[in-house]
């Protein structure tokens, strides 16, 4: 239905009224905007349900989106905005790497998991697991710049950073999640090699 | 920042492709002559490609119809620049702008400039009658959010400036 169209096209469709077009935007952009917020809620239920209310809000205030910069930089400055209330309100703990306790209960889960007889977890899992370690800044941002494919000027745009920042900020993320995962899985990091 | 360190920095922005060009001339000559260079890259661009190939994680099967039903009964709102005047937005910095110039032009009115030698312009600020003025809380607090808001303006005009200059440059 709405596989041919471009994002423009679609929010052109839904601001003249014809609402079903937005199932087209919905459909393209939720895998992308629901990783993102999981990345920052770091639980499933809570961060579909931030998803939802990130999609409501972009249908809302779809007339302001000017079309200046992509459609999918703007969405994910709902997402980063929309997570920081949402986790300010929580008061979330934030996990961070010398957070003991998530460790000590990951690793229990590793611990279990070979115990089913898994040897080995495939490599998308280990870095799946890995990027929602790290503290959500950090695994926000590797998240918007692996998996949702936006350039460093865009993701300096939906942070509120400098280019600069963004870049600084993004090695330093990297380098924590290489330091993670030679610690966390280092019989999978070394299998790499 | 240490060797190490940099050396990652600048691999990262090597394989990133947001080196300049001299710099990936130079991360070349290194990855072909440095054995350590080379090391560090190889295992940098493998964290890389797994990055790149990680999959993303997908909501619940009904996501799409819970947001399609709120929707319904929503309705989308007039963009803002349609009910936001920039005009009043520009007549409310102006009148701050105009209240902030006001109190510096009676500070200014209010100094003895013919004196020469002796007092000096900051002994002369501190002479300064502003008891007629500020002698209530209430309008210290205002007079202060004036001067903030007249920076943040000041401000918001510069780093405009400075935007447009890199664009150009």
């Amino acid at each position: 239905m709405s596989a041919g169209q471009n994002d423009n096209e679609l929010i052109s469709k839904v601001l003249r009224g014809d609402h079903l077009a937005y199932a087209g935007l919905v459909n393209r952009y939720q895998n992308y905007v629901f990783t993102l917020t999981l990345r920052l809620v770091k639980n499933r239920e809570e961060a579909e349900e931030v998803a939802q209310d990130v999609f409501i809000k972009a249908y809302k205030y779809l007339a302001d989106f000017r079309g200046d910069s992509k459609f999918s930089t703007w969405l994910y400055t709902i997402v980063n905005n929309t997570c920081i209330s949402f986790l300010r309100k929580k008061k979330l703990i934030i996990h961070s790497l010398d957070d003991e306790r998530v460790f000590a209960k990951a690793d229990n889960q590793d611990a279990g998991f070979r115990a089913d007889g898994v040897e080995q977890k495939s490599r998308h899992v280990m870095v799946g697991e890995a990027i929602s370690r790290l503290k959500p800044d950090d695994a926000s941002i590797i998240t918007l710049f692996y998996k949702n494919e936006q350039s460093l000027e865009e993701i300096a745009q939906v942070l509120g950073l400098e280019v600069n920042t963004a870049k600084v900020r993004l090695h330093r993320a990297r380098a924590r999640l290489k330091e993670l995962m030679e610690t966390h899985y280092a019989h999978e990091v070394k299998d790499l090699n | 920042m240490n060797t190490q360190q940099s050396m990652e920095e600048r691999l990262w922005e090597y394989i990133d492709g947001t080196a300049t060009k001299e710099d990936r001339l130079r991360i070349e000559t290194l990855l072909q002559s440095q054995a350590e260079w080379k090391e560090k890259y190889s295992e940098l661009l493998e964290i890389n490609q797994l990055l790149h190939s990680s999959e993303l994680d997908a909501p619940s099967l009904r996501f799409s119809k819970n947001i399609m039903e709120e929707i319904t009964r929503l309705q989308i709102a007039p963009a803002t620049k349609s009910y936001i005047n920039k005009k009043i937005i520009w007549g409310i910095g102006i009148f701050f702008i105009t209240l902030i110039v006001a109190i510096l032009g009676y500070g200014f009115s209010q100094m003895d400039w013919t004196t020469t030698g002796k007092s000096s312009f900051p002994e002369q600020l501190s002479k300064i009658d502003t008891s007629r003025f500020f002698n209530n809380d209430l309008i210290n607090v205002f007079m202060m959010i004036n001067v903030l808001l007249g920076l943040v303006l000041l401000d918001n005009y510069f780093s405009n400036k400075r935007k447009q200059f890199r664009k150009e440059a």
